[in-house]
């Protein structure tokens, strides 16, 4: 027996390992995209308009790590996330309106709430093998619409002070010259743990693993021993969970219930987290790239308005983003399998 | 003699009434090294499924290591020490090397969290055991499919492997990826370990094979060493039928020249090159890589144009500066490698067929017409003898022969007058080559003239009546194939002049 050496894989180094990843062109278009909206207007670069941005980006940054999750599981999107959070928001703040409690009980009872929605729709993906767009689609539409039916879509325009209390809550803050508080938000905490936690699942447990085996190949998954109904059933369950939790650091900032208010941001979400690299085809995906996504958003919104642009461009402009950005991840798919297929003809 | 592993008696498997199995009988010694093959449907993957435990028998015995077991469970199937790598690898393309080869170890262990030394620790005591050295680090996705396999191998030696069965592993690799994998297969019988190839491409697997069990119909109707089989028993016994291999003979020597080239060059390609072809003519043109013969081709279809020289199609003067004007004046071209890869496997046998024309199928909507492409399929597969029940069934449970002829009808669309084929049975089973061979024949007989260029000199030998022999760019010789030996052509292609 002799050993029969196989070449290791060539060019890899820090540098060129950075520049596989979305994440860094999305990390360097966020610089440079402050340094341009700096220019114009220093008001951008100050810590009460960073913080500022940051808090009321949290909910949409919580419903993205629930997202990410779906996305590298099956490579289609949850859409029902919406949804999910607009009935919570609803259920919390009456049951807290009727019931009174605390916070932590308020949180409690929207992430179970959440919770057990979400796992309607991984008990469908699962039980009858529906694309989980399809099945989101319709339990979407079943739960904003079972809300319209059982509320009439009345307002509540004054909600209990636990969520005012919770809302207006800041770390390190400070007082401005005319005299008002401000700093960083528990909302963007809230945000940061939750993104944290994200990252442990998917980098160090073992249902994190499955969850990028599923998605890589789920006939190989299931041969080697994955188990398929748990992991789908958790993650499912963690959407909904988050939801809830995003329903909760939604009304506590906004400080009333719309009913339709949230509905309509799924497509932002979603499209935040693949623009932070997430594949449509499933298995990949990083929960730093889901908040750098979020947070491009973030500043592109606040700079425009900060520029005096009309809100409409804000639409515009994250159009041309993703635009943008899909296609550089294209063509950097395509120079890949390019070098592949080069590899392949060496005899 | 060694011990005995796996012995499966009488066993009879039916689905819905078809006997996929009739009591077939099958042993597989420790450390053996055992190739079952058989033509599609003829009950191979039902008994791997049986012996890898995703099937149970509906009556039989299954003995592993001398036991009787009822069945054998996926569990228990893992845990007696049989791994299946199927033909599609079962990988994670987005994972890594080290991740993909520990995975099912790591499950085994029950781990809530992850420890990534421990992964990577499994992963290179796996590589070690048939050395081999893989960067842990990188996205399997990224390896060419023959490092995906030495992968696949790595994770089934992380649990206790005693016979590895390995479904088609040949099929998609390239030849040297192929030697190193049976390196690797040798390993595995030196540390014990049986070794079963499913495979209907066998003449890689000869080589390390101790035995080959052919199946047919459900049957077992042989088990021999290698070297007791030759291509043509081979082919009897899977098919029960015997293929001629007459010489082709073309009589018909006044037929009109449909083909006439004359002094046709291109710097570095090829140079001066003048012939003729008739009517129902098979010519082989054959030379080594780099004689210049695909060269050649490639200007005949337009695709690389030649620089000067004429192109007469049935006496007329054509000019083929482009593959459209090539398919205009009659002349169809079919790439190596299109008859493997020119079809949708998933998709029917009418939908393979009728792709290439649906925009002559078009109704007065400007959709395609059903009835009209549902008769143009059934067509095509009387006229080119395609065995299949119902038009609608999925290429890929078509034999190979067959498919092979959905492919070549793909490319007979254009009803040409002349037809190259550059490689058309380069990676096809013995079975699919023999077909390939009479239908060339059966386009000859009907008026085609045949350009066939063929790395294989036997194939030129039997399957065409003129042989062109091409070396550096230039035809050096043109022989008539009647009594002619196979040894003689070989020289004059490797001679060096």
């Amino acid at each position: 027996m002799s050993p029969r050496p196989v070449p290791a894989h060539p060019g890899r180094g820090v540098l060129p390992d950075l520049l596989r990843h979305n994440e860094t062109y999305l990390a360097v278009l966020i610089v440079v995209l402050c340094a341009a909206i700096t220019l114009a207007n220093p008001a951008f670069l100050t810590y009460e308009n960073i913080t500022g941005f940051l808090k009321s980006y949290a909910m949409l940054g919580i419903m993205a790590v629930g997202a990410l999750f779906v996305l590298v599981l099956s490579g289609s999107p949850d859409v029902s996330f919406t949804a999910i959070a607009q009935v919570v928001e609803y259920a919390v703040v009456v049951a807290a309106m009727r019931l009174g409690g605390n916070i932590f009980l308020a949180l409690l009872f929207a992430a179970v709430l959440g919770m057990a929605l979400g796992l309607v729709n991984g008990a469908i993906v699962h039980w009858f093998r529906v694309p989980t767009i399809i099945v989101t689609i319709a339990t979407f539409n079943i739960y904003f619409g079972m809300l319209y039916v059982v509320t009439h879509g009345k307002l509540i325009n004054s909600v209990p002070t636990l969520f005012r209390t919770f809302g207006n809550a800041l770390i390190l803050s400070r007082v401005s010259r005319i005299g008002a508080t401000y700093g960083l938000s528990l909302m963007t905490l809230v945000w940061l743990v939750t993104a944290a936690l994200g990252w442990f699942i998917l980098a160090r447990t073992s249902l994190g693993r499955s969850v990028f085996a599923i998605g890589g190949n789920e006939v190989a998954a299931e041969r080697v021993g994955v188990a398929m109904l748990r992991t789908r059933l958790f993650v499912f369950g963690l959407v909904g969970f988050l939801s809830g939790v995003a329903a909760v650091v939604h009304v506590s900032i906004v400080q009333s219930v719309v009913p339709n208010i949230i509905v309509g941001k799924e497509l932002d979400v979603i499209a935040a987290v693949v623009l932070g690299g997430a594949s449509v085809f499933g298995g990949k995906g990083t929960i730093l790239g889901s908040v750098l996504g979020v947070l491009l958003f973030a500043i592109l919104n606040n700079g425009l308005t900060l520029l005096n642009f009309s809100s409409y461009w804000y639409n515009v402009t994250i159009g041309v983003v993703i635009t943008v950005a899909i296609t550089i991840s294209a063509v950097q798919q395509l120079r890949r399998q390019r070098a592949r297929v080069h590899v392949n003809v060496e005899p | 003699m060694a011990h005995e592993f796996l012995r499966l008696e009488k066993i009879h498997k039916s689905f819905a009434g078809v006997h996929a199995l009739r009591g077939v009988d099958f042993s597989i010694q420790q450390g053996e090294i055992h190739c079952l093959v058989g033509e599609n449907g003829s009950g191979k993957s039902t008994l791997i499924k049986i012996i890898s435990g995703v099937l149970h028998p509906d009556s039989g015995r299954i003995l592993v290591e001398g036991r009787a077991v009822a069945s054998l469970g996926s569990a228990a199937t893992m845990a007696s020490g049989i791994q299946v790598i199927y033909q599609d690898l079962s990988l994670f393309p987005n994972l890594t090397v080290a991740e993909n080869i520990a995975i099912a170890e790591v499950k085994e262990r029950g781990r809530a969290l992850v420890n990534w030394k421990e992964i990577r620790d499994i992963a290179r005591a796996a590589m070690a055991r048939i050395q081999v050295d893989l960067d842990l680090e990188v996205e399997v996705g990224e390896l060419p499919i023959g490092k995906q396999q030495l992968v696949a191998i790595c994770r089934a030696l992380t649990s206790e492997l005693k016979l590895l069965i390995l479904d088609e592993p040949t099929s998609s690799l390239p030849k040297p990826d192929i030697d190193h994998l049976l390196a690797v297969v040798r390993d595995l019988q030196a540390h014990g370990i049986a070794v079963l190839f499913v495979s209907h491409k066998l003449n890689e697997v000869f080589e390390v094979a101790e035995r080959i069990t052919v199946l047919r119909d459900g049957e077992r109707v042989a088990t021999l060493p290698p070297g007791e089989l030759d291509d043509d028993r081979l082919v009897g016994l899977m098919t029960g039928r015997t293929l001629s291999r007459t010489p082709f003979a073309f009589r018909d020597t006044a037929a009109p020249i449909v083909l006439e080239v004359r002094g046709l060059s291109k710097p570095n390609n090829f140079e001066d090159i003048s012939f003729q072809l008739r009517a129902g003519e098979i010519v082989a043109l054959i030379g080594l890589i780099g004689s210049g013969r695909t060269e050649l081709a490639l200007a005949l279809f337009g695709i690389s144009p030649a620089a000067r020289g004429e192109i007469r199609v049935e006496g007329n003067p054509v000019p083929v500066r482009s593959v459209q004007e090539a398919v205009a004046a009659g002349i169809a071209y079919v790439p190596e490698n299109r008859l493997v890869q020119g079809l949708v496997m998933k998709h029917s046998v009418e939908e393979n067929l009728t792709a290439p024309v649906l925009d002559k199928l078009l109704g007065r909507l400007g959709l395609v017409d059903p009835v009209r492409k549902a008769a143009l399929a059934r067509e095509w597969i009387q006229t080119l003898g395609i065995k299949v029940a119902d038009p609608a069934v999925p290429v890929q449970t078509l034999s190979g022969g067959n498919q092979q002829r959905v492919v070549i009808a793909k490319w007979l669309a254009a009803d040409p007058r002349i037809l190259i084929l550059d490689g058309p049975t380069v990676g096809v089973d013995v079975m699919a080559k023999g077909a390939i061979h009479q239908y060339v024949r059966d386009l000859a007989a009907r008026g085609m003239a045949v350009l066939l260029i063929t790395d294989e000199i036997p194939e030129a030998v039997v399957n065409a009546n003129r042989i062109l022999i091409m070396r550096a760019g230039r035809i050096r010789r043109e022989i008539d194939t009647v009594g002619l030996q196979v040894e003689e052509v070989q020289q004059l292609v490797e001679a060096r002049t």
